[in-house]
């Protein structure tokens, strides 16, 4: 056994950042390396989304009318990219309620290294993952015949939207993933996400649902983004003329900052306040 | 406070609650430098709050700490750089081999890439994982995993490491193992914090012994006078026919030395205080197998944590 005490980086400010970034790869690599281990985690991942778009295009497609001769798999590609990244954040959660509970958080916060990266981490780690699913689920539409319809630069926006959504759904999954005590409490979570992905604009036009659900589909995030990737894709959905529906664009954009700017604080801070 | 340079954690006046529970009612510990201290407590004494609190995880509410001679609230850094940690599970990826564990652990130490891959190799050798170390660790024995845990906790060389509970949950080579590391380090001079509830665990490892209870220390001593206060092991017989109890006294008397053995006719037991207690053992089975007595059962008793409390307390623990 070697008790020498190890040489170690003394500990000025710019070698904090410095650090701070380092500490931030190492995390990354890590789950990039899990990633790697095990492939088939992306294919359970993507297993929910890719049976849904095959049920609903090939099952119930054919008796949808969403209106206006658009054509249904124009209609659910859209809002099945928006879904995945939306369920996005139980991954997020799951991850994190998984290291806090076989104590590699408490393993992290023992230890010198930057605080931040362990948080920062998991979310570059997230949005790389993301890309992956997309990718993925893009070359399934292009299969299947999904075409999109938008200029480059319109697509490549459509996928920054979807990524921009996921970004955001990360604080919500460290927060929550912190706040919830175990596995099986995440584990339910489900339960709480599916109708939360389900009541959007997602499989159905608000306008054919009852008024009142109709009203939360539409001002649900996940339409959002969903309406406005399809307007970047070059196949709108119809509107009824409401100014949630019409400003689809900015809300893409504004909700996700919004939450964002809310549930980021309160990951940090209740991060903070595991030491209570 | 005492002297920083001779006790490598001091504790005074700890206090810590949670809502209305009190877990923590002004805790007081001193360790010197280099040697192992047991934190012996039943569930809910407090030692892993303790821990948490030493080891910069957990603010305490009152009292203060410094460890490696380091304030822990005010220098949790510096403290951080000092110390090594094993939580109550092990806190080990379970989808990254051994040797990725401990190079990933090694750069969040702020090792440059060279150094952390030697060191992990280092570290793979003194813990013996070497054969293991490209195998994920979810193929992992618990030994094997404490091991790893351990390693991880010692990538820095720290001058104080902390073991909660480390062999919890470990089948007896398990623990064998850990036993056998946590000398290790000992031997090399880092001054060791466990927690246990294992009175045998404290007695085999530990310089000391700090017997805590509802978040107060009740005593601290060395094992051995722990266990002069408390009594060693007893030898018991349980016979199946009363007539048999006088050949068991004779057989029981003769290993106890002078010290009369007791009996307690209602259980048909006969038990005495024995120092070599296999040695006993064997010769009291052999004398009454040759007597041929109806022996039910026969063993060592060895005092539980419950009765060590009682006599230090001199009421039962709840
Ligand atoms: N996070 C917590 N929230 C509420 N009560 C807690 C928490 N952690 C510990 N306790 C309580 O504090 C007391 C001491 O706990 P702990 O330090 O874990 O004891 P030990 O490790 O000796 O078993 C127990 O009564 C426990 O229930
Ligand atoms: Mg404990």
């Amino acid at each position: 056994m070697n008790a020498a005490p190890i040489a170690i980086d003394a500990e000025g400010p710019e070698r904090r950042a410095y650090w701070a970034l380092i500490d931030c790869g190492t995390i990354v690599r890590r789950d990039l390396t899990h990633l790697v281990k095990q492939p088939s985690l992306i294919a359970w991942q993507l297993g929910f989304p890719i049976v849904s778009v095959l049920l609903f295009v090939y099952v119930f497609g054919s008796a949808m009318d969403v209106g206006e001769g658009l054509d249904y798999k124009d209609f659910a590609m859209p809002g099945m990219f928006a879904m995945t990244m939306a369920f996005g954040f139980m991954n997020t959660a799951m991850g994190v309620v998984i290291e806090k509970e076989r104590g590699v958080i408490d393993r992290f916060r023992s230890m010198p290294m930057a605080p931040s990266a362990v948080v920062a981490g998991r979310g570059v780690s997230d949005v790389l993952q993301a890309g992956v699913d997309l990718a993925v689920m893009a070359s399934i539409a292009l299969v299947i015949g999904w075409r999109s319809d938008g200029s480059l630069p319109e697509t490549l926006t459509a996928f920054a939207l979807l990524l921009w959504l996921r970004f955001a759904l990360i604080w919500v999954g460290v927060w929550i993933g912190l706040v919830t005590p175990n596995q099986e409490a995440a584990g339910n979570l489900f339960a709480v996400a599916f109708p939360f992905g389900m009541v959007s604009s997602v499989f159905t036009p608000p306008s054919l649902m009852p008024d009142w659900l109709g009203a939360i589909a539409m001002w649900n995030p996940v339409s959002s983004t969903a309406n406005a990737i399809r307007e970047l894709f070059g196949n709108p959905l119809p509107t009824g003329g409401s100014w949630v529906e019409e400003n689809a664009m900015l809300l893409a954009f504004a909700w996700p900052l919004a939450l964002t700017l809310v549930f980021l604080p309160l990951a940090v801070r209740r991060y903070q306040r595991l030491a209570r | 406070m005492t002297s920083r340079t001779e006790f490598s954690v001091v504790a005074e006046g700890l206090t810590k609650s949670f809502g209305d529970k009190k877990a923590l009612e002004g805790l007081d510990l001193a360790v010197r430098r280099g040697t192992v201290c047991g934190l012996l407590g039943p569930n809910g004494a407090g030692k892993t709050t303790s821990v948490r609190i030493l080891a910069t995880l957990l603010r305490a509410d009152g009292g203060r700490a410094e460890v490696a001679g380091f304030d822990v609230r005010r220098e949790p850094r510096k403290v951080r750089r000092r110390i090594g940690m094993t939580g109550q599970a092990a806190a080990v990826d379970e989808i990254l081999s051994a040797r990725q564990n401990l190079r990933m652990f090694a750069r969040l130490f702020h090792l440059d890439r060279a150094t952390a891959r030697r060191r992990a190799e280092e570290l793979l050798e003194s813990f013996s994982l070497r054969e293991a170390a490209d195998q994920q660790v979810k193929t992992f024995s618990g030994g094997m995993r404490r091991r790893l845990d351990l390693a991880a906790s010692m990538i820095l060389a720290p001058e104080v490491l902390f073991l909660d509970e480390p062999t919890t949950g470990l089948d007896p080579r398990g623990r064998a193992e850990v036993w056998e590391a946590v000398r290790g380090l000992a031997a090399v001079g880092t001054t060791v914090l466990l927690t246990t509830h294992y009175l045998d665990e404290a007695d085999k490892l530990s310089d000391r012994i700090v017997l805590i209870d509802h978040g107060r220390r009740i005593t601290e001593d060395t094992p051995a006078a722990l266990k002069r206060a408390v009594g060693g092991d007893r030898l018991e017989v349980v016979l199946s026919d009363p007539a048999d109890l006088p050949l068991a006294v004779k057989a029981v008397a003769r290993v106890t030395r002078g010290v009369g053995p007791e009996t307690d006719e209602e259980r048909l037991s006969v038990h005495g205080p024995v120092t070599d207690g296999v040695t006993a053992l064997t010769d009291v089975a052999r004398a009454l197998q040759e007597a041929g007595a109806s022996v039910d059962d026969i063993g060592l008793r060895r005092p539980t944590l419950d009765e060590v409390f009682l006599r230090m307390t001199g009421k039962e623990n709840a």
